[in-house]
C-alpha cells in the first residue's frame, strides 16, 4: 500500500519530537533546572548547541523538556475528550431524539460556549495556576468535540442496513456500538484525535504563554515564548527557537491527520470537468 | 439529427465504450438498455462531454452537421442546455436546495443569453405550466425541498427543455419513482417529444419501460453495443442471446409450486404505528403521522406472501413491527401464537430473520462473511457445530464454503445477497421477512435470486413475507398478495386473481401505470424458453 | 423563519442561564468562601465579615445567584474589590478595546480566507492549490502570540510602520486607534484565516459532487459559473459554522494576544483579576466571554436560515 505523502511527512516530523520528548525524561545535555546565571544569555556553540537563556540555562535541554510537556499535556488532554467524549456520542446516538440525546447534546453546546482559555481562568482563579489546570481545560474543551464528532458519524451508521441485521439478531443497542458502531468510526476517530493533539499543543503554549499553564520551573514552550519576550529586540534567538518548535509540532500532527485522512477514507473523487 | 460514430471511451486506461453507434431523428425516442455498467450513462456523458479529468474520447458524435467531440469547452458550454437538455436519475438531488424554481429554470435562459431576466421568469412560468406546474400550486419562488421527487424531476424536465433543445438526454430518469408517478413523467416525456419535435436518448435499465415507448432500442453491454433496431422488431426477433438473456430474465418467474394450506405463523391484528413529528409549534403538542393504520392478516406456514405499495404507504415500518424492532401502539403481532415485541425473548425472535435491499449497507464491512454469518447465533448460543453450520449455509445458498474467510467487498452484488440469504437461513427460521430483497439487483442476477429463494422455499418449508414495490418480481414468487397505501391494506387476494382482475381503485391504478413487457412469441416458440400459459401478458 | 429565530432565541436564553450557574458555581460555591479566599491567609476575621457583607455573601446560595444573575440583567456587575470601583465601569472601558480587535480580526481573517479559499477549489490540483494548501497548513501550525512577536519585530521595530504595543484610546483618533489594533488584528487573523480558508475549499469541492452543480453544467453553465452560481451558497453553511466556532477561539486568542501588545482590554483585566484574586472581577468578565460566545452562535444560527430555505420554512 502506497502511503500518503503528508502522512510520512507528519510522521517524520512529530516523531522525532515525540523521540526528544521521550529521551529528556532520561537524558538532556543540562540539567533543565540548574541556573547559571553567569553564563546566560550564550550564543550557540561553546558546549550549549542552541546557546543558553536568560537565566544560564542551556536552550536545548529547555527544548528537549518543553516537548515533553506540551506533548504530555496534549496527549492526556485527547485522551480525556476520547474516554468522555466518544461513550456520550455513542450513547447520544443509539438513543437519538431521546431526552439522553436532548441532554448530552445541550451539555455539549454548554461547553462549548467555554472557550478552554475561559475554563483554565476559571480553574486558575479558584485553584491556583499549574500544568493540570492546561490539561483539565483543554480536556474539558475535547470531550464535546469527540462527542459530537463520535454522534455524527454513529448516527450515519446507524441508518445502515447491516445494523438493522444486527437488531434482528437480538442485539442491544451497548453491544451495537461496541461491535460495530465503533470500529466503523474509529478512522474517523483517529482523525479527529490528531486534530485535537495539534490544537491542544497550540492551547498548551497560549495557556503557558500568559501563565495559567505548566509552571517554574517546569519548562514549556509558552513559558519559554513568554520569558523571551523581554529580551525579544536583544536576542531573538529566544523566542524564535521555540516558536518553531511548537510550528513543526503541529505541522507534523496536521499533515499526518491529513495524510490519515487520505489513507482511511478511500473514496474515490469523481472530478468532472 | 445527431448521429454517434465509433464512439470509444477510455477512462485512466480503462476501456468504458468501444465503437459505439447509432442515430436518432427529430421526434424520436431512442431507448438505450442495458444493466448497471454497461456504460449507458457513460454514453450520454460522452454526449454532453461532462466526462471525468483523465478521460480519453474519441470518434464522432455528429450534432446537426457539427462534431461535439471536437468542440472546446467553452464552444460545448454553448451547446449544453441549448441545442442538449439533459435530465438524471435522482430528481431529490439533482437540484440546487438554496434556490427557487424559477430562478433554476430562469438559469438555462440567462446563461445561453437567450432573454432578459424579466422575460426569463415570463418563459420559465410557461415552462413550469407546461411540464404540469401550474401557477396556483408552484409559484416561481417555490424551494425544492418543498416538492415531491416526482414534481421535481418535473421541474428538472422544464429546465432541460426551457431553450427547446434538439435532443434530451434522459438518464433514467424514473428509477428513483414510483410507479404511478413513473407512468406520469414517461407519458410527460413522450409528449414533449413528440410536440416539440426533440430527439431524446432514453437510458434505462427497464426493459418493460423500453417496450412501452421508445421508438428504437439499443441494447448495450460491457462496453459495446450488441443490438439495435426498431423496438417491436428487437424485443420480438430477440436476434440476440443477449437481448433474448435480458429479456427472459425480466420476465423470469421461478418454478415453484403453489403453498397448500398450513397453520397460521404469523397473525397481524389491527396493528397501528404511529411517529412522533417535529413540532410545528413552541409548546403545541408533537404532531403523530399514523404510518400503519389499523392492519390486519395472516400468513400461512409455507406461504408465501407478497405486500406491495409505493414509497410512504407504511410497508417498510410495518416491517420493522413485525420483526420486533419498534412496538406497536395498537393491535398485536403473534407469531405462532407467541405475542411479538421488541423485548420478546431470543427463542421467539430466532423464528424469524430478514434479508434487506442494499447488498452494500447490510453488511459490516470490517466482518468477515464467518462472522458476519454467526451473528445471528447471538439469539441461540454458539452452538458447537457452528462452523459446520456456517458452511451448510453457504453451501445452501450456492456459495463454496470456503467463502466464509472473505471480506463483504470482494463479492458482486448478487453474491452478497446471497450471504445475507445464508445469513438468515443459519439459525433455521420459520419465517424470513424478504424487505425489497431483489430491488437493487439487476434482472439477471434478480432471475437467479428469485430461484433460489424458490428452491429454498422448497427444501426447508420456509414462509416468506415478500415485501416490494415492484409488481413484477412480486407476481412471481408469491401466493398470496397485499396492497397497502397510506398505511391501510386497500386489497388482499390470491396473486394470480389481484393481478388478473383487481378490485380496488388504487390497483388498478398502480397495475395500469406498470410498463408492461409484451407476450414473446418467439420465447414461447424457444425449445427452453417460457412455458406459455401463465397469463403473463396481461398487463 | 420566525418560528425559527423564537426556538434559537429560547435556546439561547437557557445557554445563557445554565451557562451563569456554572460560573458561579465554580466561582462562588468551590472556592468554600470566596471572601477568605480573596483576602488571603493572613487576613483577620473580621475583614473577612466585612469584605462579605460587601460582596453580600452572606445569604443563601439561590438568593446570592438569583441578586447576582439579575444584577447583571440591570448592568450592575458588582463592584471589584481591588480597584474599589463598580466592574461594569471597568468593564466598559475594556470592551472598546476587545469588541472592536475580535471584529477587526474576523473581517481580516473571512475577507482573507473566502477568495483564497474559492481561488484553491477552482484551480484544484494544480500548483496555485497546492501553494495555499501548503501555506494554510502552516498558517494553522504558527501560534498566533508567536506570530505577533515576529509582526512587531517586523512591523514595529525594523520597519516602524506600527506601534509596537499600547492603545492610545478611540479619543486619540480613529486612524490611530485603528493602526494601533492592526498588528493584533492580523496576528489573530492569519491563523484563522488558514482554517476558514482549508473549510471553504473542501466545503465547495465537497459541492462540485453533488448531483445539482451536473444539472446545472448540463444546462451550459462553465465550471466557474456553476460553482459560484450554485456551489459557493450551498458551501456557506460550513463555512458557516466555522465562523462561529471561529469567534470563540478568536476572543480567546485576543486575550492572549492583548498581553503581547499591552492592549487594555478584557484579558489584561481579568488577568489582573487573577493575579489580585479579585473574583468580582473574574466572574464577570467570564460571564461576558460566555455572553458573546452564545450570542455570536444565536447570529449564526440566523444566518443559516438566510442561506438555507429548509430552515426557513417551519422545520
Amino acid at each position: 500500500m502506497k502511503l500518503p505523502v503528508q502522512l510520512v511527512a507528519g510522521s517524520v516530523l512529530f516523531g522525532a519530537f515525540l523521540v526528544v520528548a521521550c529521551l529528556s525524561l532520561v537524558w538532556t545535555p543540562f540539567p533543565v533546572t540548574e541556573l547559571d546565571i553567569a553564563a546566560k544569555l550564550q550564543a550557540p556553540g561553546n558546549g550549549h548547541w542552541l546557546g543558553t537563556d536568560h537565566l544560564g540555562r542551556d536552550m536545548t535541554s529547555m527544548l528537549m523538556a518543553g516537548a515533553r510537556t506540551s506533548i504530555a499535556v496534549a496527549l492526556v488532554a485527547v485522551g480525556i475528550g476520547i474516554i468522555l467524549g466518544v461513550p456520550l456520542g455513542l450513547a447520544a446516538a443509539a438513543r437519538r431524539g431521546s431526552l439522553l440525546d436532548e441532554v448530552i447534546m445541550r451539555a455539549n453546546d454548554l461547553i462549548f460556549a467555554f472557550p478552554s482559555l475561559v475554563i483554565a481562568i476559571l480553574i486558575t482563579a479558584v485553584f491556583g495556576p499549574s500544568a493540570v489546570n492546561a490539561i483539565l481545560a483543554i480536556g474539558i474543551f475535547n470531550v464535546p468535540v469527540f462527542a459530537r464528532v463520535a454522534r455524527g458519524a454513529a448516527l450515519s451508521i446507524w441508518q445502515r442496513e447491516f445494523i438493522l441485521a444486527a437488531r434482528v439478531a437480538g442485539k442491544g443497542p451497548a453491544l451495537i456500538s461496541a461491535e460495530h458502531i465503533l470500529p466503523n468510526i474509529a478512522n474517523l476517530l483517529v482523525v479527529q484525535g490528531t486534530i485535537q493533539f495539534s490544537m491542544g499543543i497550540l492551547a498548551e503554549a497560549g495557556l503557558s504563554y500568559v501563565g495559567l499553564g505548566a509552571q517554574p520551573p517546569t519548562p514549556s514552550w509558552g513559558r519559554m515564548l513568554a520569558d523571551a519576550q523581554t529580551f525579544f529586540y536583544s536576542d531573538p534567538r529566544l523566542a524564535i527557537l521555540p516558536g518553531l518548535c511548537i510550528v513543526m509540532t503541529v505541522l507534523g500532527l496536521n499533515l499526518m491527520g491529513d495524510g490519515l485522512r487520505d489513507l482511511l477514507d478511500p473514496r474515490l473523487r469523481r472530478a468532472v470537468r | 439529427m445527431i448521429s454517434l460514430e465509433d464512439v470509444s471511451l477510455d477512462i485512466g486506461g480503462t476501456p468504458i465504450l468501444r465503437d459505439v453507434s447509432f442515430g436518432i431523428e427529430a421526434g424520436q425516442i431512442l431507448g438505450l438498455v442495458g444493466e448497471s455498467g454497461s456504460g449507458k450513462s457513460m454514453t450520454a456523458l460522452s454526449v454532453m462531454r461532462l466526462l471525468p479529468l483523465e478521460a480519453a474520447l474519441s470518434g464522432r458524435i455528429m450534432l446537426d452537421g457539427r462534431d461535439l467531440a471536437m468542440l472546446s469547452e467553452r464552444q460545448m458550454c454553448a451547446v449544453r442546455g441549448a441545442e442538449v437538455g439533459m435530465i438524471f436519475q435522482e430528481p431529490m438531488t439533482a437540484l440546487n436546495p438554496v434556490q427557487t424554481i424559477g430562478d433554476q429554470v430562469a438559469e438555462t435562459l440567462l446563461v445561453h443569453g437567450a432573454a432578459s431576466r424579466s422575460e426569463a421568469g415570463k418563459i420559465a412560468r410557461q415552462r413550469l405550466t407546461r411540464v404540469g406546474l401550474g401557477p396556483e400550486r408552484f409559484p416561481l419562488d417555490r424551494y425544492p425541498h418543498e416538492l415531491s421527487g416526482g414534481q421535481r424531476q418535473r421541474v428538472c424536465i422544464a429546465l432541460a427543455i426551457a431553450l427547446r433543445p434538439k435532443l434530451l438526454i434522459a438518464d433514467e430518469p424514473t428509477t428513483a419513482l414510483d410507479v404511478t408517478t413513473q407512468a406520469q413523467i414517461l407519458d410527460l416525456i413522450v409528449e414533449l417529444v413528440r410536440e416539440e419535435g426533440m430527439g431524446c436518448l432514453f437510458i434505462t435499465h427497464d426493459l418493460a419501460v423500453v417496450a412501452q415507448m421508445v421508438d428504437r432500442v439499443a441494447v448495450m453491454r460491457r462496453g459495446e453495443i450488441v443490438e439495435h433496431g426498431e423496438t417491436r422488431d428487437v424485443l420480438r426477433a430477440m436476434r440476440h442471446p443477449y437481448t433474448r438473456a435480458l429479456l427472459e430474465a425480466s420476465r423470469h418467474r421461478p418454478d415453484r409450486r403453489m403453498h397448500a394450506g398450513g397453520d397460521t405463523l404469523l397473525d397481524v391484528r389491527e396493528a397501528v404505528r404511529d411517529y412522533p413529528l417535529k413540532r410545528r409549534r413552541l409548546f403545541g403538542p408533537r404532531p403523530q403521522v399514523r404510518a400503519v393504520d389499523g392492519v390486519s392478516f395472516r400468513l400461512m406456514r409455507g406461504e408465501s406472501l407478497g405486500l406491495v405499495g409505493e414509497s410512504g404507504c407504511g410497508k417498510s415500518t410495518l416491517t420493522r413491527a413485525i420483526l420486533g424492532l419498534e412496538a406497536l401502539q395498537g393491535g398485536e403481532i403473534r407469531l405462532d401464537g407467541a405475542p411479538v415485541s421488541p423485548d420478546m425473548p431470543a427463542s421467539l425472535r430466532r423464528r424469524m430473520q430478514v434479508v434487506f435491499q442494499d447488498p452494500y449497507g447490510s453488511f459490516n464491512p470490517r466482518h468477515r462473511v464467518s462472522r458476519l454469518l454467526a451473528e445471528p447465533f447471538h439469539l441461540t448460543g454458539r452452538p458447537a457445530d457452528m462452523e459446520a453450520r456456517i458452511v451448510e449455509a453457504l453451501e445452501s445458498v450456492g456459495l463454496d464454503g470456503e467463502v466464509r474467510q472473505r471480506y463483504p467487498h470482494e463479492f458482486s452484488g448478487g453474491q452478497r445477497q446471497r450471504i445475507a440469504i445464508a445469513r438468515a437461513l443459519v439459525t433455521r427460521p420459520e419465517l424470513i421477512v424478504l424487505d425489497e430483497a431483489v430491488s437493487a439487483l439487476d434482472v439477471s442476477i434478480r432471475a437467479q435470486i428469485l430461484d433460489l429463494l424458490a428452491d429454498l422455499q422448497a427444501r426447508y418449508g420456509l414462509t416468506y413475507l415478500f415485501i416490494s414495490h415492484d409488481l413484477t418480481v412480486v407476481r412471481a414468487i408469491t401466493d398470496r398478495v397485499l396492497v397497502m397505501r397510506a398505511g391501510r391494506i386497500v386489497e388482499a387476494g390470491a396473486t394470480e386473481a389481484v393481478f388478473a382482475a383487481p378490485s380496488h381503485a388504487y390497483t388498478k391504478a398502480l397495475l395500469a401505470a406498470a410498463p408492461v413487457l409484451p407476450a414473446s412469441h418467439a420465447a414461447s416458440a424457444e425449445p427452453g424458453g417460457q412455458p406459455p400459459g401463465a397469463p403473463r401478458d396481461i398487463f | 423563519m420566525v418560528h425559527y429565530a423564537v426556538t434559537r432565541l429560547i435556546s439561547l436564553t437557557l445557554s445563557l442561564v445554565a451557562a451563569s450557574l456554572v460560573i458561579f458555581l465554580v466561582v462562588e460555591v468551590i472556592p468554600g468562601d470566596p471572601a477568605a479566599y480573596m483576602l488571603g491567609l493572613n487576613a483577620s476575621p473580621e475583614a473577612v465579615d466585612a469584605l462579605r457583607d460587601a460582596l453580600g455573601l452572606n445569604g443563601s446560595l439561590p438568593e446570592r445567584y438569583l441578586s447576582w444573575a439579575s444584577g447583571m440583567l440591570r448592568g450592575d456587575f458588582g463592584t471589584s474589590y481591588t480597584y474599589r470601583v463598580p466592574v461594569a465601569d471597568l468593564v466598559a472601558q475594556r470592551l472598546w478595546v476587545s469588541v472592536p480587535l475580535a471584529i477587526y480580526a474576523l473581517t481580516v481573517s473571512t475577507l482573507i480566507a473566502l477568495p483564497v479559499g474559492m481561488l484553491a477549489a477552482a484551480r484544484r490540483g494544480r500548483a496555485v492549490d497546492y501553494g495555499i494548501i501548503g501555506a494554510t497548513q502552516l498558517g494553522i501550525a504558527v501560534p498566533n502570540f508567536w506570530f505577533a512577536m515576529l509582526l512587531v519585530v517586523l512591523l514595529a521595530i525594523t520597519w516602524p510602520v506600527f506601534p509596537a504595543g499600547g492603545f492610545p484610546g478611540w479619543d486619540a483618533g480613529a486612524w490611530q486607534a485603528i493602526k494601533a489594533l492592526t498588528l493584533p488584528a492580523v496576528a489573530l487573523a492569519l491563523p484563522q484565516a488558514s482554517i476558514l480558508a482549508r473549510v471553504m475549499r473542501s466545503a465547495l469541492i465537497e459541492t462540485l459532487g453533488q448531483d445539482y452543480i451536473r444539472t446545472a453544467r448540463a444546462k451550459g453553465l462553465s465550471e466557474g459559473e456553476a460553482l459560484r452560481n450554485h456551489g459557493l451558497r450551498n458551501a456557506m453553511i460550513p463555512v458557516l459554522t466555522i465562523i462561529g466556532l471561529q469567534f470563540s477561539f478568536l476572543l480567546a486568542g485576543a486575550i492572549i494576544i492583548e498581553k503581547v501588545f499591552f492592549l487594555p482590554g478584557l484579558g489584561l483585566l481579568i488577568f489582573q483579576g487573577i493575579t489580585q484574586r479579585d473574583l468580582v472581577v473574574v466572574e464577570s468578565v467570564v460571564m461576558l466571554l460566555v455572553f458573546a460566545v452564545i450570542l455570536v452562535t444565536f447570529l449564526v444560527d440566523l444566518a443559516y436560515a438566510a442561506v438555507d430555505p429548509r430552515l426557513r420554512h417551519g422545520r
